[in-house]
């Protein structure tokens, strides 16, 4: 069997660019507080408004003993409810997503929160906000005739005006 | 050796291959002249849609499973120099595929299976589209079977002896395909045809999505492997050269073929039904299966290299300009290879877990797939497609000069509609959409680049009637050409090959242990937690 010096030599470099990626990878992974949705959690589709998280009531931002926010948010053919929403910039958001129909995807653009809305899960995705503006949510997964319509608007304040429009402390039906 | 029959059961093959691509080529500038939505009277999203599902199946599934069955036959007989090994097999696999896609086109085009080409359940298509798909792949499993027998008998009759590299890829692609195809297989199998036949009420879309992931990114090497054995098995000798290295070659093939199953769920980063360190894994995987291709990027330009320097080419670059870049395959494997650096760099991008999230199921991935797939994989298709024309009709090619233009207006095309593509998916825009309904300053910044893409499609569909037409003339043409398909010579014969350079015995148990890991509790977990199934939706 014949290899090339040359070729040994490349493939061992290539051996070693594809180990940098990988390293690179590994520690965004697990270093740099990485949270795609992953929390396999399952949850039936059919009766969200039963369900105790995800009943109407519910829906929306709450904000937790220790100053981060859970917003809960249904998708559905073809909207997000609730329909607006008033985000903290700076804050450790926790968003739950379920579907209550077909697959979804949903992301706001130029930040991290993106995830699929798989019926019968519940999708979780950590994040934080740096930016304050209007952003808009869209869907992103093909999911009947009515895709493109499916978003709304939502809007990123700091933390400071956030807090006087929301003195109270626990769920917020904003 | 006669061989009509081979030739007349590839060709026939190659039309269907490229009937298909052209109905889709057609489509294609339709959506994105109907999304831009500059022009109001063309805009319904039943048409868009139907019209989407019936592009990405033609060219994702038709367009390139019969090329690959007839490359493959053509590949078989001529490097093995055997018959095609019965031939009513063969025959009747073709029927099956054929059948299949008739079948799923009557849904298709009426609307009834707007689910697009990866029909995420819970939304249901007509039954008959999963019956015609499952029908389709099917009849390549007869191929596939035809691949393996071909292959035995050749290692039977010369015993130790390499196989033909171009052989063994396309028996490793053969392999490839029945690991790849049986993920999408149970899925359709279990699930989606009980399911759309009213047999059982409810499925599970994340078990779903797992198997569909567990086809989803092998099949993607199932369409890249022609191009490959053509990048090291036809390209060195039309450039005038030699194949760099035989025993590289075949490494690369396999660690191909290995490593694109293992992997799929880089397509679920984003999913909540798998946790991070299945993913994780299968994201290490992924840049594992980077090294065939950067070593094929090596040979195959080491390759070129040598026939431009033997052409009489001088100095660090001089040899490119030596190259004969008027020989269609030569420029579709130069046209292709620029097309990989830039798409092999956004698919690094898809790639890196943390990375995905800006650009998930945005444009980006459709301009990414596109210039990878529809760039880098096709336009090899069609260089070979100009190759195979002569051959197997036994008429000269209507109009060399003609296939060059067909080629550069292909690449340029396809830069300019995947360029403004990825932009817009970094500007936000979802894939996927049939127009742009937002009400956010955001989206006023797309429109620039709707624009610059019509002009990128509108060059491919004339490009694509230029290749068809090409091909059509050659085949009615008058004249006669006598020729056979003439396979690169390595610089070195491979000798004392090892055993696991030559066979797949030991690399079909390396896949089945990393197939368990891979995808073993994955699946499993379905059955093990309470889950609750959806039951079917429209479109």
């Amino acid at each position: 069997m014949h290899i090339d010096q040359l070729e040994k030599k490349w493939a061992t470099l290539s051996l070693g660019i594809a180990g940098l990626f990988v390293a690179i990878i590994l520690g965004s992974a697990l270093f740099h507080g990485i949270h795609a949705p992953s929390n396999v959690e399952t949850i039936d589709s059919a009766r969200l408004h039963l369900s105790e998280e995800f009943a109407e009531d519910n829906l929306g931002l709450q904000r937790n003993p220790d100053g981060s926010v859970t917003v809960r948010l249904v998708a559905g053919r073809y909207g997000f409810y609730p329909k607006t929403l008033t985000l903290p910039a700076e804050t450790n958001l926790t968003f739950r997503w379920v579907s209550l129909d077909v697959i979804h995807g949903v992301h706001i653009p130029m930040t991290n929160m993106s995830t699929m809305i798989v019926p019968g899960y519940v999708a979780q995705v950590k994040t934080v906000l740096r930016h304050t503006g209007d952003y808009p949510l869209l869907c992103n997964e093909y999911c009947g005739m009515g895709h493109a319509h499916m978003w709304s608007n939502i809007k990123v304040v700091s933390r400071s005006e956030w807090d006087k429009s929301n003195k109270s402390a626990g769920v917020s039906h904003e | 050796m006669s061989n009509t029959e081979e030739k007349k059961l590839a060709l026939t093959h190659l039309w269907v291959a490229f009937a298909a691509f052209a109905l889709a080529a057609v489509m294609g500038l339709y959506q994105v002249v109907e999304r831009s939505g500059f022009f109001g009277f063309l805009e319904s999203r039943e048409v868009y849609y139907a019209s989407v599902s019936t592009h990405g199946v033609l060219m994702g599934f038709v367009l390139t499973t019969f090329f690959i069955m007839g490359f493959g036959y053509y590949v078989a007989t001529s490097s093995l120099k055997l018959p095609v090994w019965n031939k009513s097999f063969a025959w009747a696999g073709f029927g099956v595929s054929l059948l299949g896609v008739v079948l799923a086109a009557l849904p298709l085009l009426g609307g009834a299976a707007s689910v697009l080409f990866t029909f995420y359940p819970p939304m249901k298509a007509h039954p008959l589209f999963y019956i015609g798909a499952t029908l389709l792949v099917v009849g390549s499993w007869f191929w596939c079977v035809s691949m393996i027998v071909m292959y035995m008998q050749w290692k039977k009759a010369n015993p130790g002896a390499p196989v033909p590299l171009a052989m063994f890829a396309t028996t490793g692609n053969a392999m490839l395909w029945l690991w790849t195809s049986a993920g999408v297989a149970v899925e359709v199998l279990f699930q989606l045809i009980p399911w759309s036949l009213g047999w059982i009420d409810s499925i599970d879309p994340g078990l779903a999505r797992t198997l569909f992931a567990w086809t989803l990114h092998p099949i993607v090497y199932f369409w890249l492997i022609p191009t490959y054995t053509a990048f090291y098995c036809l390209v060195p000798k039309q450039a005038g050269g030699y194949l760099f290295s035989d025993e590289m070659a075949r490494a690369a093939f396999i660690l191909l073929i290995v490593f694109s199953l293992p992997i799929g769920f880089h397509h679920l980063y984003m999913d909540p039904e798998q946790a991070h360190g299945w993913k994780i894994l299968h994201a290490i995987g992924t840049f594992v299966v980077t090294l065939p291709t950067f070593v094929t990027g090596f040979t195959v330009i080491a390759s070129l290299e040598i026939a431009g320097r033997l052409n009489g080419g001088k100095g660090l670059f001089g040899w490119i300009a030596a190259l004969p870049w008027t020989n269609p395959m030569v420029l579709a494997i130069i046209l292709g290879l620029l097309m990989l650096i830039f798409g092999g760099f956004g698919g690094l991008v898809n790639a890196s877990y943390a990375m995905n999230a800006m650009v998930h199921n945005t444009a980006w991935v459709s301009g990414h797939f596109h210039l990878i797939f529809g760039g880098t994989t096709i336009i090899m298709y069609f260089g070979i497609a100009y190759y195979f024309w002569p051959i197997l009709t036994g008429k000269p090619l209507h109009s060399p000069s003609l296939a060059i233009t067909q080629l550069w207006s292909w690449f340029i095309g396809m830069i300019i509609m995947t360029t403004p593509w990825h932009i817009l998916g970094l500007l936000g825009q979802p894939r996927r959409i049939d127009s742009v309904n937002y009400n956010n300053l955001l989206t006023l910044s797309w429109e620039p680049y709707e624009v610059t893409m019509i002009f990128g499609g509108l060059i491919l569909l004339v490009s694509s009637g230029l290749l068809v037409y090409n091909l059509y003339k050659t085949q009615i043409g008058g004249e006669s050409y006598q020729g056979e398909v003439e396979y690169a010579e390595p610089i070195h014969a491979p000798s004392d090959l090892p055993e696991y350079l030559n066979s797949f015995k030991v690399w079909n148990i390396i896949i089945a242990v990393f197939m368990l890991i891979a995808f073993g509790y994955p699946i499993l977990q379905f059955f093990r937690m309470e889950t609750f199934g959806s039951g079917a939706w429209g479109v």
